[in-house]
């Protein structure tokens, strides 16, 4: 008899519990017009970062390539030709590098594996498009316009 | 005439008020559950239901193969006309006064009208009972069953808990039950019984938490798997007209119908079926459901036993007062 007092009762408790919530502020936010910030380490869209003197930081090694488990990483290595200016600070450098977002599952193996720093994952998260050629990110969308656009320090060794 | 007039507006209003019901409860449960709810379309997100209404309307009409062509049309409508048709009999009010006319705020004054009333609710579950059959789905075959062989065991605890309304009066029409009610309102002469009433009607509109008939996660969407666009909104109409109604009948055999103070034609009573309706959706957002045998047992085992002897001392304390 007890018991089954008490099962009615919590039956109301949980109805009080359930109203009161009805009272707090909204957890969620209005999405579009209000934005949450991200924490910085949060992983969205690819960067391929330059060094601060202005040069590619990638040097068309493929590690990224061939650790991607969702394999959305093209890389097309050449070499630096000596007298012409040098693409990057190693022998060679990417001179095709395209991601596929539609594969790609931010997992950060490519930002593990990448033994200069070069590809790196940023905050940005909204990369809706409306076809999937719009959707596979280009060498010139990939790397950063000036060194540091990223937002990470284009002087760090790695 | 007046009786068309009557019934025109009371339908117009009750779709009306049915889809503004979706919006309310969505906002309701929204913010139970700490979140904005819809506030896009028009001010406050109040034309939502409006931008619901037209994409139901403009979808394809659609229809599986392997249906009942007949039945799997006809289900949708048994549903919201036997959902509209309990209004027939619910008194609003007593009578206004318009331009010189004297308009009674009640459809039919049957004199039987309660038993008219018990024998519509129950007659609800052919609706659901035929859209699961004629759909040829598994799911909706099982939502149909659960739903009938939930009304069934749920109709007898509900005609119990409420034959103690007409063994108080001794009248069986509505606004004479309402009328006797001006002094006390029946739920403190009869709690036992209002909660009884409360709990089946949870049970016979297929609410949370008896959702059987229609539960997500189980049944896909129980009866209405196979519908879509008007038909399922026919479905969604009349599931929350018959809140209203088993709202409208709670209050008018035990909260007093339209008596309140002052003499204000329908607000008292509207607010008492807002705040119940309310209970409804906060009950929504609160329980989970219950387990098949569970529900079997507690309406037969709990339900019954305590709604006959309810109206058993109901009937002892009647006769040894009158």
């Amino acid at each position: 008899m007890k018991e089954i007092f008490s099962q009615v009762l919590s039956v109301f408790s949980g109805l009080f519990i359930v109203v009161k919530h009805m009272f707090r502020r909204p957890i969620t936010v209005q999405y579009p017009e209000k934005k949450r910030k991200l924490p910085p380490r949060s992983r969205g869209r690819h960067y391929l970062t330059k060094w601060a003197d202005g040069k590619e930081r990638c040097v068309g090694c493929e590690l990224c390539a061939i650790v991607c488990p969702s394999q959305a990483i093209y890389v097309k290595p050449a070499e630096n030709k000596p007298g012409e200016e040098s693409h990057s600070h190693g022998e060679r450098y990417a001179s095709d590098f395209q991601i596929n977002m539609l594969r790609c599952i931010f997992c950060g193996y490519c930002e593990e594996a990448c033994p200069t720093g070069a590809i790196i994952l940023g905050n940005d998260y909204e990369l809706s498009g409306y076809n999937r050629e719009s959707l596979i990110y280009t060498k010139e969308m990939l790397t950063e316009k000036t060194p540091g656009d990223s937002g990470r320090d284009p002087n760090r060794t790695i | 005439m007046e009786t068309l007039i009557k019934s025109l507006i009371l339908i117009l209003v009750l779709t009306g008020l049915g889809g503004y019901m979706t919006l309310l409860e969505r906002v309701l449960m929204a913010r139970m559950q700490m979140r904005y709810g819809p506030n896009r379309v028009g001010p406050f997100g109040l034309f939502q239901p409006i931008a619901d209404g037209i994409k139901l309307l403009t979808k394809e009409s659609f229809q599986p193969a392997g249906v009942e062509p007949l039945t799997y049309w006809l289900a949708p409508c048994i549903s919201l006309f036997m959902a509209l048709l309990a209004f027939v009999l619910i008194p609003f009010g007593e009578t206004i006064t318009i331009f010189g006319y004297t308009i009674r705020l009640y459809v039919a004054d049957i004199n039987a009208g309660f038993v008219f009333l018990l024998a519509f609710s129950s007659l609800a579950v052919y609706g659901v009972v035929l859209a699961g059959w004629s759909s040829n789905n598994r799911y909706a075959l099982l939502g149909g069953l659960r739903g009938t062989a939930q009304m069934i065991s749920y109709e007898i605890p509900m005609g119990l808990a409420l034959l103690t309304i007409p063994l108080m009066t001794g009248t069986l029409s509505l606004p004479a039950i309402v009328d006797a009610q001006k002094d006390y309102w029946f739920v403190l002469t009869q709690p036992l019984a209002f909660i009884i009433y409360l709990i089946t009607a949870f049970a016979e509109t297929n609410r949370a938490p008896f959702d059987l008939p229609e539960a997500e996660q189980e049944l896909t969407a129980g009866y209405h798997t196979e519908y879509g666009g008007m038909k399922f909104a026919m479905f969604f109409l009349a599931e929350y007209i018959n809140i209203l109604a088993v709202c409208s009948i709670a209050v008018t055999l035990f909260l007093g119908g339209w008596h309140g103070p002052g003499n204000i034609p329908i607000l008292w009573f509207a607010l008492k079926v807002a705040a119940l309706v309310f209970l409804f959706m906060w009950v929504r957002a609160t329980m989970p459901r219950f387990r098949y045998d569970q529900l079997m047992a507690f309406g037969w085992k709990i339900l019954i036993p305590l709604a006959l002897l309810n109206l058993i001392l109901t009937a002892y304390f009647t006769l040894v007062l009158k």
